[in-house]
């Protein structure tokens, strides 16, 4: 079973080791603390990038797998791998964490060893989370990651802080313990915790010794691991736990919780809901998309109203996570590798808007939107990368964001043209809000004297934004690269979800002309496809 | 017929701490040394927990019967003779500080270790009235350990006489179920007519009323608050853990060894989980005082493991092979949930400060900031209570889920987990203030509590175990699997 080594489980435990390295560390030397923090989720990025070469193109399937007997009684098993899909959520994490690390340097100044510690620890628990292949396990990360954040909310958050972290705790807590019952019941039923295993068993007719769930246990079992999922994600009407959240974190635990955290949700019904409980998938999706959609729609409208800079990202997250549950719940191919483009694309521009907003906060200690006004004067190196990352999340084409977002919608569109259309609203209201608060806060009459002085980008923070930017630039023109990885993964998922429809089929026979529209139709799908990389 | 010497060996472990709590006494009026009686109350219990080896060796019936040695009585002798031992390790610097007796406390708490020791093996209905007896009365007495204060008295006082009324439901249960059996061994109610019998139910309603009480169950569990809260705090550690376990053990082995039991009491264990989980988690919720917090949350822990009763009365009717893995739930979350409470008291113990007055919540807060190892441990095992992964309470609470879901009690697994993101509340909110929210300047200008190398030992001790078990529970879950478990 084993192929490469022990790659998988350096990466998770990683960051363990130098979490625990700093805890030894004497805690009044900051920088020091500071500089090895850095040194271990940098080394930690380039084992990451190792994994790139072990997952080919086009191959389907988990690589680099681990397996070890840990408990044999119910058998719990460590098994790790990966997939196109979790590759590069895995790379997500790992590049924003240093990211994170650097947007710290400054402001935070007490308690700084724990805050290092939390970070890596909380690495820890995201990565495990991505690469785990064994339900136990997976759902052991997922829990162990929610403490690390709710420390960083609690302890060296906003105002508010302390509320935000319990009822961030307590909504994932309330999910994970019903999709622990649905695991415990998929236990019972097949005897495994192994993802591998059940989903074959899964897949076999029962007349071969699988396992054939009924529709109404399969349902139940859908919801549990469902709820779990889309309150991490969050969907509409789950999501009021983002706002606070996000406003009350520091900088560095928004950067992580938009960036990667909600991507465990949606990567759970990628890996989950959709190869476990295929029929359920079908029969929900209406229901999801409709949520999904009501979550753009709102998400960009409460986003446009608000006073909060911060919380205006945060609802743009909330919409925008609306965008890749549409995709996945379409269960089109392209919208399935929208969607996870989106999931990367969301993580680094959201990332670096949290990051541009923690700057802003930095200066002048408030998010309101009304206290700013005409900074692009004082700081017009801060303005312009501001620009920039608001542009990528709003799609703007040759952008990161632009590309999931157009997947998504190109893919929505074969399978519902009426959810396509109302989701692209989205996308005109992203355009709204995003622009318009940044007419509002960098354009106009400085109105406030304080703005007048404020101190341009330092060169630390002009690092943190070119990277981003870098990457914002080439997700943008160099999708391929992402493309051809996710999406032989992407359609192993759809696969097991309507084996009988593949996507050729969807082109209704019809009249001539209609079919030879359809079929100029599908020609130029196929070409899209290939330019994407798609097998 | 006499007893034989092979008897005694069954019976060894009891035997040894009765003899150390007598010697304690004996010697109490010779000795001044504290730390003699404390020496001799360690090496009792040492000795009588190792004892348990030599008769777990020599297993079988003891006393034509009375008693069983077998593997289940071992890991309860092991149980709570670690618990004896790390009580009094916590208590010594406890008595010292509040200026009591220690030769009486710690015989007493011999006595109670006995106590549980035989209701672990007991085999026969009045050898475990014997052993309730032995454990309650020395409760009742250390409840009231420091008798200058009115809360001490007061939560004696309670539980004395609420236990006493629970004795006496015991007593006549046990006579109910003789009348209709015509026997008081267990191994004797094997007969089908006693399946319809209403005596035989009666008395063994009766019986789980008792045996109800001493674990806190509701609508039992009334007594819990104010006895828990007024007892010198090592006292309510020893209670979380020890008669805890003990009452729970004499439960499972008269599920395993009277087929009748398991056929009547299946709605009773479902009824009284969820009011227990309920009655001890909405409890907690309003608590503002510590150790009050921790001893309702110790009455939401009797629930979740009776949800793993109500699996295995449901699993016992298709044979003990089916109900195993649901036995194994109870003993394995019974270990997880000992070594936490032990610790947790341990800490509220020192931190009491003399006369026990820094309980409340707010004395806790910013102990991250002013000792960090201490809340550390805290939280260690507020995250096992809350069934957080990597500690041994989530290993607890998971085969407790995995028993319930495995017989069907799926709503019962539901009320379960809705109980512990209540929970999770609480326990959050004692991590919370530790560490989210600022110390009072009062308690910042005092110097931080000193923990003597004693209470250290405990608590690295408890908190390794916590971790050790979160993560490799194999050992433990290898032992309390195996076939032979219960010896029949």
């Amino acid at each position: 079973m084993l192929h490469g080594g022990h790659l998988l489980s350096v990466l998770i435990f990683f960051p363990a080791v130098g979490a625990l390295a700093l805890l030894l560390l004497r805690g009044d030397d900051h920088k020091f603390i500071r500089i090895i923090a850095l040194i271990v989720s940098l080394a930690e990025f380039l084992f990451s990038l190792l994994m790139i070469r072990a997952v080919p193109a086009g191959a389907t399937g988990y690589h680099l797998e681990e397996y070890a007997k840990w408990i044999n009684q119910p058998p719990i098993n460590y098994h790790l791998g990966v997939d196109g899909i979790s590759l590069f959520l895995v790379i997500l994490t790992t590049f924003l964490t240093p990211i994170s690390i650097v947007a710290s340097w400054k402001n935070i100044e007490h308690r700084v060893k724990e805050f290092f510690v939390m970070l890596l620890m909380l690495e820890v628990g995201v990565v495990g989370v991505f690469l785990s292949l064994d339900l136990f396990l997976f759902f052991l990360f997922w829990e162990v990651m929610l403490i690390p954040m709710a420390f960083l909310i609690g302890i060296w958050g906003h105002d508010r802080r302390v509320y935000a972290a319990v009822k961030f705790v307590l909504y994932t807590m309330a999910g994970s313990i019903l999709m622990l019952v649905g695991i415990v019941w998929l236990y019972n039923a097949t005897g495994t915790f192994d993802l591998p295993t059940i989903q074959t068993l899964l897949h076999t007719p029962a007349s071969q010794g699988g396992l054939e769930l009924a529709s109404r246990t399969e349902m139940l079992l859908f919801l549990a691991f469902f709820l779990a999922f889309a309150i991490k994600v969050p969907l509409f009407p789950l999501h009021t736990w983002l706002p606070d959240a996000h406003v009350e974190a520091p900088t560095a635990g928004s950067v992580m919780l938009a960036g990667v955290l909600l991507k465990m949700g949606t990567y759970g019904m990628i890996r989950f809901c959709l190869p476990l409980f295929p029929e359920a998938s079908r029969r929900a999706a209406g229901w999801v998309a409709v949520l999904a959609i009501i979550g753009i729609i709102y998400g960009a409208l409460v986003a446009m109203v608000q006073p909060n800079l911060k919380k205006l990202v945060a609802y743009s997250s909330v919409s925008h996570l609306g965008f890749v549950v549409l995709g996945i719940f379409a269960f089109h191919n392209i919208s399935m590798q929208g969607a996870v483009y989106q999931m990367l694309a969301h993580g680094i521009s959201t990332g670096a808007l949290f990051l541009l907003v923690g700057m802003l906060y930095d200066r002048r200690h408030t998010f309101e939107i009304s206290e700013y006004g005409g900074l692009a004067t004082p700081m017009p190196k801060l303005a312009a990368f501001f620009l920039f990352v608001a542009l990528s999340s709003l799609g703007l084409p040759m952008l990161n964001g632009f590309v999931g977002e157009y997947l998504v919608l190109l893919g929505t569109y074969q399978r519902h043209w009426g959810w396509a259309s109302w989701a692209a609203l989205g996308v005109i209201f992203s355009a709204c809000y995003l622009l318009w608060s940044y007419q509002r806060v960098f354009f106009g009459e400085i109105t406030r004297e304080k703005n007048r002085t404020l101190p341009d980008a330092s060169a630390r923070e002009k690092w943190i934004l070119a990277t981003m930017v870098v990457v914002t630039l080439w997700m943008g023109i160099g999708s391929t690269f992402i493309t051809r990885r996710t999406a032989a993964a992407a359609q192993d998922v759809i696969d097991q979800v309507e084996p009988q429809r593949p996507y050729e089929a969807l082109v209704p026979k019809e009249t001539a002309p209609q079919a030879k529209r359809d079929s100029a139709r599908a020609a130029a799908n196929i070409v899209a496809r290939e330019r994407l990389g798609i097998r | 017929m006499l007893p034989r010497v092979i008897d005694a060996y069954r019976v060894l472990p009891e035997l040894v701490w009765c003899g150390f709590g007598v010697l304690a006494m004996l010697m109490q009026p010779f000795v001044r040394s504290r730390h003699f009686f404390t020496f001799l109350a360690l090496i009792g219990a040492l000795v009588g927990t190792a004892a348990s080896v030599t008769s777990a060796m020599h297993a079988g019936p003891g006393f034509e019967g009375l008693v069983q040695s077998d593997s289940f009585s071992f890991f309860f002798r092991l149980l709570v003779g670690t618990v004896a031992f790390l009580v009094v390790l916590v208590a010594e610097p406890y008595l010292e500080r509040e200026r009591l007796p220690c030769a009486e406390f710690y015989a007493l708490l011999l006595f109670a270790t006995a106590g549980m020791g035989v209701l672990a093996s007991a085999q026969e209905l009045l050898t475990a009235f014997i052993g309730l007896e032995m454990s309650s009365i020395s409760s009742y007495i250390l409840a009231g350990y420091r008798r200058d204060s009115l809360k001490s008295s007061e939560s004696a006082m309670k539980y004395f006489l609420l236990g006493s009324f629970a004795t006496a439901f015991f007593l006549y249960g046990i006579a109910l179920v003789y009348g209709a059996s015509g026997t008081t061994k267990l191994t004797g109610m094997g007969s089908e007519e006693l399946f319809h019998s209403t005596y035989f139910e009666l008395g063994l309603a009766m019986i789980l009323i008792g045996l109800g009480f001493k674990v806190a169950a509701a609508p039992f569990q009334v007594w819990t608050p104010d006895v828990y809260e007024g007892a010198p705090t090592p006292v309510t550690a020893l209670f979380s853990a020890g008669p805890k376990a003990a009452a729970f053990a004499l439960l499972l082995r008269i599920f395993a060894t009277v087929p009748a039991a398991t056929h009547f009491w299946f709605w009773a264990f479902w009824t009284l989980a969820a009011l227990t989980m309920f009655a001890g988690n909405l409890g907690a919720l309003v608590q503002t005082n510590v150790k009050r917090l921790l001893a309702y949350s110790s009455i939401a822990h009797a629930g979740y493991i009776m949800v793993a009763f109500a699996a295995v009365t449901f699993m016992a009717r298709s044979g003990a092979a089916e109900a195993a893995p649901a036995y194994a739930a109870v003993l394995f979350y019974l270990l997880s949930y000992a070594l936490v409470k032990l610790g947790a008291f341990t800490i509220v113990s020192q931190l009491g400060g003399t006369g026990e007055k820094n309980l409340s919540l707010d004395d806790y807060a910013g102990l991250s900031q002013r000792q960090p190892w201490v809340a550390a441990a805290l939280s260690v095992y507020l995250l096992s209570l809350l069934g957080l992964p990597v500690t041994a309470g989530f290993f607890g609470k998971f085969y407790i889920f995995k028993a319930a879901v495995n017989s069907h009690l799926l709503w019962l697994a539901v009320l379960m987990a809705i109980n512990s993101v209540i929970g999770a509340y609480y326990y959050l909110r004692v991590i919370v203030v530790m560490y989210m929210r600022e110390s009072s300047a009062e308690a910042a200008a005092a110097p931080p509590v000193g923990f003597p190398l004693t209470l250290n030992f405990v608590l690295a001790f408890t908190v390794a175990g916590t971790l050790y078990f979160g993560l490799f529970p194999n050992q433990v879950l290898n032992f309390i699997l195996q076939p032979t478990l219960l010896g029949r």
